[in-house]
């Protein structure tokens, strides 16, 4: 085993006694390192409020918690240590599911960002992994040499290279903290539905906030220049002709959002074919057909305009329902690349024949055509 | 659920491989399998290119090309440069915002 370096100043994530306690802490632990905070295992209503504030806007910037090692219950020198992310949604979903059990979490500086992303990146990884166990004296607090790693942080960190420098072998947890109980139950062995990420209806909707905000950022200039284009008229810009001949397009726009980064997501597994770009324009036309159908507006009485709705929302739709690949758990780089290298093009080529039908239109209807 | 067919960029050298298991273990789509003492690839089209089983085989005898299945993050590093990453941000005022 290596000698871990020691050092004098104080080390990160030990209690810094000036230093207020975080609400979710309850007390310390002694150890030979120095005095650990010891972390509640029930979330409090403002940990809650939190989540969800993190469901729904860029409000995840911040929520961390301090890189450094935390208790969690009564833990020995033979306890358990958890490694985790200082993403504080990861580590309140960790401590949550320690409840009632005795352990050490020992927390990697991943900038904030979740333990499956971190790894992507490299920050949940290797090198940090390594720094943290000996900057907290990992190897003093525990007399046994095994850290158990969310099997989420793997594609970050190589475990025989973490062993061969620290002395600790990594035993990779289950996908979902959840299931941690279980894991050690049968002796730090997962079972294959432990090693395995799922995607249900219910991960898919909560997930949808944050393709449905993003894409409705866009809608303001979408709504400008529908605006504009039915408004204008040779004397000027007319807000009656601008509103009722813009209107159906708005609500177009609408349903294309709804349609591209709520109902392509919900209905994934449903929805024919495996690429995101074709579930997202077969969503994006039924939803313009339905419009079509139901409401029959006036917009589909004029060939140039019904061509223009026919190609600009599905394709709006689509290009929205790519952007999911970002959150899903099963879409890989290459698979991305390809649609991107069909898509882009083909979301180009609607924007222009829209652009040109929409003059057009614009052009008979000042009877200059 | 799986995604496009024949995109994944898994490889597995079976004379390198040992059988240890430790691709099987890390892989979050049981992609990889161990059956007669070596790794057994068993739908590469599950493949998410998360590059866990690389990182995890300490004799080099799987391979991946690894990357971020996102598109928004391969669109950015179209448009700014850079390598794609989970980053969900423009290089803004140099500020890297948390995402996911
Ligand atoms: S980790 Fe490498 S050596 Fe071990 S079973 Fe997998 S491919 Fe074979
Ligand atoms: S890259 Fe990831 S998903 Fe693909 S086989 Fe390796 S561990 Fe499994």
């Amino acid at each position: 085993m290596t000698t871990i370096p020691l050092k004098l100043k104080s080390e990160a994530g030990l209690l810094k006694l000036n230093e207020p306690a975080p609400i979710w802490t309850t007390g310390s632990v002694a150890t030979p390192a120095g005095p650990v905070y010891k972390a509640l295992t029930s979330l409090s209503p403002q940990d809650c409020r939190e989540h969800f504030r993190c469901r729904i806007s860029a409000y995840r910037d911040n929520f961390i918690v301090e890189p450094g090692i935390y208790a969690v219950g009564s833990p020995d020198e033979n306890s358990e240590v958890f490694a985790s992310a200082n993403y504080k949604y990861s580590f309140d979903l960790l401590r949550q599911s320690l409840d009632g059990l005795n352990g050490w979490i020992l927390v990697l500086d991943t900038k904030g960002i979740n333990v499956w992303c971190a790894a992507g990146k490299g920050s949940f990884g290797t090198v940090e992994l390594i720094k943290k166990i000996s900057d907290c004296k990992l190897a003093s607090i525990v007399s046994h040499r095994r850290i158990i790693v969310p099997q989420l942080g793997a594609p970050g960190i190589c475990s025989y290279l973490v062993t061969k420098k620290t002395g600790f072998k990594v035993y990779y947890g289950p996908v979902y903290a959840k299931n941690i109980p279980a894991y050690l139950e049968a002796d730090r062995k997962a079972s294959p539905e432990m090693r395995t990420v799922q995607f249900t209806i219910k991960d898919r909707l909560i997930l949808t906030p944050m393709e449905i905000i993003p894409a409705m950022k866009n809608y303001p200039l979408f709504a400008l220049i529908i605006l504009l284009s039915f408004g204008l008229q040779p004397s000027g810009i007319i807000f009656r002709d601008a509103f009722y001949g813009g209107f159906h397009f708005l609500v177009l726009g609408m349903l294309a959002v709804v349609s591209g980064a709520f109902i392509t997501p919900l209905l994934l597994p449903a929805i024919p074919f495996r690429s995101f770009a074709i579930k997202g324009w077969l969503a994006g036309i039924s939803t313009v057909f339905a419009y079509h159908k139901i409401f029959a507006p006036s917009i589909f009485t004029s060939l140039p305009l019904s061509v223009v709705a026919y190609i600009f929302f599905p394709a709006a739709s689509s290009y929205i329902a790519l952007q999911f690949t970002g959150s899903t758990t099963f879409t890989g780089m290459s698979g991305v690349k390809k649609e991107l290298k069909y898509g882009i093009p083909a979301y180009m080529t609607a924007v222009v024949i829209s652009l040109i039908l929409l003059s057009a239109y614009k052009l008979m209807e000042w009877r200059l055509l | 659920m799986k995604y496009l067919a024949n995109v994944a960029t898994l490889t597995l050298n079976k004379d390198k491989c040992t059988g240890c298991g430790n691709c099987a273990e890390v892989c979050p789509h049981a992609v990889l399998e161990i059956q007669d003492k070596k790794a057994f690839i068993t739908d590469p089209d599950r493949c998410m290119e998360c590059g866990a089983c690389q990182t995890n085989c300490p004799f080099e005898a799987v391979g991946v090309d690894k990357g971020v299945g996102c598109a928004a993050a391969l669109i950015n590093s179209m448009i700014y440069g850079g390598e794609p990453s989970c980053d969900c941000s423009a290089p803004q005022e140099g500020k890297a915002k948390s995402c996911c």
